[in-house]
């Protein structure tokens, strides 16, 4: 009996040696009430090294968290369990949340940078006068090829992608409404489209391409395109522009029956603890310099005027990725569908998975 | 008197536990179940199970789940009867445990390079002559993974109850002639039944709903309950089919459990 004793009394001690020590630790680094500022962003999709930074030059301590999908985001902020001074959520998340109430609206006052962004990008339909956002980064969906691997096959559009020739070769993203929107641009419907038999008919569309695809995967895709485990790839614009910079042999296109246009921009939501050190961190971001280092590494295009300058010519001038005004008209901004409508899709894209081939 | 008083308070803590982190957590999922996306009761969740896509879903899990715990269990068997053999069996023991310690995640991304078109596997094959092949996003791939993965939680109660065997039992069947084979048939299977009946539960259960795989192994190719009950709540955002899906994911195991229970002689 006294031994047991002994061992729970020695675990004890340990916690308690552990937690102060964590205690210390912290308090130590400037981790203490106030004086911190905790983030929730994409997964890799910022340069830390400006995170150090905005550190050393304001004295604010960041606690950085990240997340791979809108919606589990957005689940976490419901929930309130951690207070997130920052959120990056995508446009039409945006557009939930601020009907929901989660926001908080911006002083844009403090905010004097805020006029460097390229007016293009701004009082845009998922948030009016940028009450509640401030963009962060925009970008295409597209597809990544490698035309070697092709033998110098083109792909242009949605429809090349069912060529019985490429069978297993191509590699999608696992998100219903990129996937469901592929569809429906594949068959000349909006990718906002609610209509059921419009939906069904992508759905069925999209089995008929089960036999060209080798995988449906997460983040994990830019690797395999990497490593040319697959030579076709749906992916974001971000994603293709990052792995084309470590394999040059790729290709990225948005197909001509047209696609989804997006933004992430950053937020205050209702969870925020320090709410001026956000503010803080949202302006030190708007500024020129920063967003170009920042654009420099995520490989994302910036929709900040003022940081074009800043980065190389071939990258600004590129087309593929930062299109112009004239060929983004064609592209369409994923819409609040709703949770039902949402459903739907989810549903949709869940029995293309099952769908063998 | 007093010793009912002490035994009751011993019981508190434990009582405590399993209604806070075992019961009411049940009765939430159960609770959660009869509400559609809108928050409305309702047993539309129900009615939606019983569509061919989750009953689809359903056998299919069942179906992958059955050929990792089969194939776990011929790998596993062998594997702890020779370590009862070995010198040092603990130490043999060790090794084929620590690997369990090691993150889920990252031994299936160790398994991404190692099955990949250009991983180690094709160029064995290759270099035998066989030439490369699809390895990855394959059922074979997905299956080869999970066993690799539940192996030692399999050859543990197998190689517990094998080293429990009372020898002298062996020998028995020996002098009253039997052979090998039936030694083993009569004597050591029915006497370590109940650590192989332990392995098959704790393999099949979490086998059933496993997820992270699908997506990075099978690349969404298999799609078990486990997928389902991801992507209900964390993408749909449907609480409701998600803890439908749960439901009948818990009976099933209460199932499977009462059906391969180890009923003691007598009770």
């Amino acid at each position: 009996m006294s031994k047991l004793l002994r061992f729970f009394l020695g675990i004890i001690l340990v916690s308690a040696v552990l937690f102060y020590a964590l205690a210390e630790l912290n308090s130590s680094q400037g981790y203490s009430g106030k004086n911190t500022l905790t983030i929730y962003n994409w997964g890799d999709y910022i340069d830390t090294d400006l995170i150090k930074r905005f550190e050393k030059e304001t004295g604010i301590k960041v606690i950085y968290e990240t997340f791979d999908s809108n919606e589990a985001m957005l689940t976490k902020i419901e929930q309130g369990g951690t207070t997130y001074d920052i959120a990056v959520p995508s446009e039409y998340m945006i557009d939930k949340m601020r009907k929901e109430n989660l926001l908080i609206p911006l002083d844009h006052s403090k905010l004097p940078n805020l006029k460097n962004i390229d007016p293009r990008f701004m009082d845009l339909p998922f948030d009016e006068d940028n009450k509640y956002s401030v963009p962060y980064f925009w970008g295409t969906v597209g597809i990544v090829y490698n035309p070697k691997m092709l033998n110098g096959k083109k792909i242009t559009s949605w429809n090349d992608l069912w060529d019985p020739d490429l069978r297993n070769k191509i590699l999608l993203v696992d998100g219903a409404r990129e996937i469901m929107g592929m569809g429906l641009n594949s068959l000349g419907y909006s990718l906002n489209d609610t209509n059921h038999a419009h939906l069904q008919e992508a759905k069925r569309k999209l089995d008929t391409l089960t036999p060209n695809i080798k995988a449906i995967v997460g983040d994990e895709i830019r690797l395999l395109l990497q490593n040319e485990e697959a030579s076709i790839g749906i992916v974001w614009s971000g994603v293709a522009s990052e792995i084309m910079s470590e394999n040059e042999d790729l290709e990225y296109v948005v197909p001509k029956e047209g696609s989804n246009l997006w933004f992430d921009n950053m937020v205050i939501p209702k969870t925020a603890k320090n709410k001026e050190a956000a503010l803080k961190f949202m302006n030190f971001m708007l500024d020129p310099k920063v967003a170009a280092q920042n654009a420099e590494y995520v490989n994302y295009s910036s929709p900040n005027k003022k940081a074009l300058a800043y980065m190389p010519k071939k990258t600004v001038n590129d087309e593929r990725f930062y299109p112009s005004p004239k060929l983004t008209d064609k592209l369409e901004v994923y819409e609040n569908l709703g949770k039902k409508n949402l459903a739907y899709y989810n549903e949709l894209f869940l029995e293309f998975k099952m769908h063998r081939k | 008197m007093n010793n009912k008083v002490t035994r009751n308070l011993y019981l508190f803590p434990y009582a405590l536990w399993i209604v806070l982190f075992v019961v009411a957590p049940l009765l939430l999922v159960l609770y959660y179940s009869f509400f559609d996306i809108e928050g409305h009761f309702s047993l539309v969740n129900y009615k939606t199970f019983f569509t061919p896509v989750y009953l689809k879903m359903t056998l299919s899990s069942f179906w992958y789940a059955f050929l990792i715990t089969v194939i776990a269990l011929i790998v596993s068997y062998p594997t702890a009867y020779l370590l009862t053999k070995t010198k040092h069996k603990q130490l043999w023991l060790l090794l084929i445990i620590v690997p369990s310690w090691i993150n889920l995640l990252l031994k299936a991304y160790a398994f991404l390079g190692i099955f990949g078109t250009k991983g180690i596997a094709n160029s064995f094959l290759e270099a035998v002559g066989i030439g490369a092949k699809q390895i990855l996003f394959t059922d074979f791939s997905f299956v080869f993974v999970s066993v690799y993965i539940f192996i030692p939680f399999m050859i543990l109660p197998i190689f517990n109850s094998l080293n429990e065997l009372n020898p002298t039992l062996l020998d028995a069947a020996n002098d009253l002639g039997a052979s090998r084979w039936i030694t083993f048939r009569r004597v050591i299977f029915p006497l370590t039944i109940d650590g192989v009946k332990a392995g098959c539960q704790v393999v099949f259960i979490p086998a059933l709903s496993l997820f992270m795989l699908t997506r990075l192994i099978a690349g969404n190719r298999v799609i078990t309950l486990g997928t389902a009950i991801e992507q209900q709540f964390l993408v749909t955002r449907d609480w409701g089919m998600g803890s439908t899906i749960a439901v009948f994911l818990i009976l099933i195991m209460f199932l499977i459990i009462s059906l391969t229970g180890n009923r003691k002689r007598g009770v």
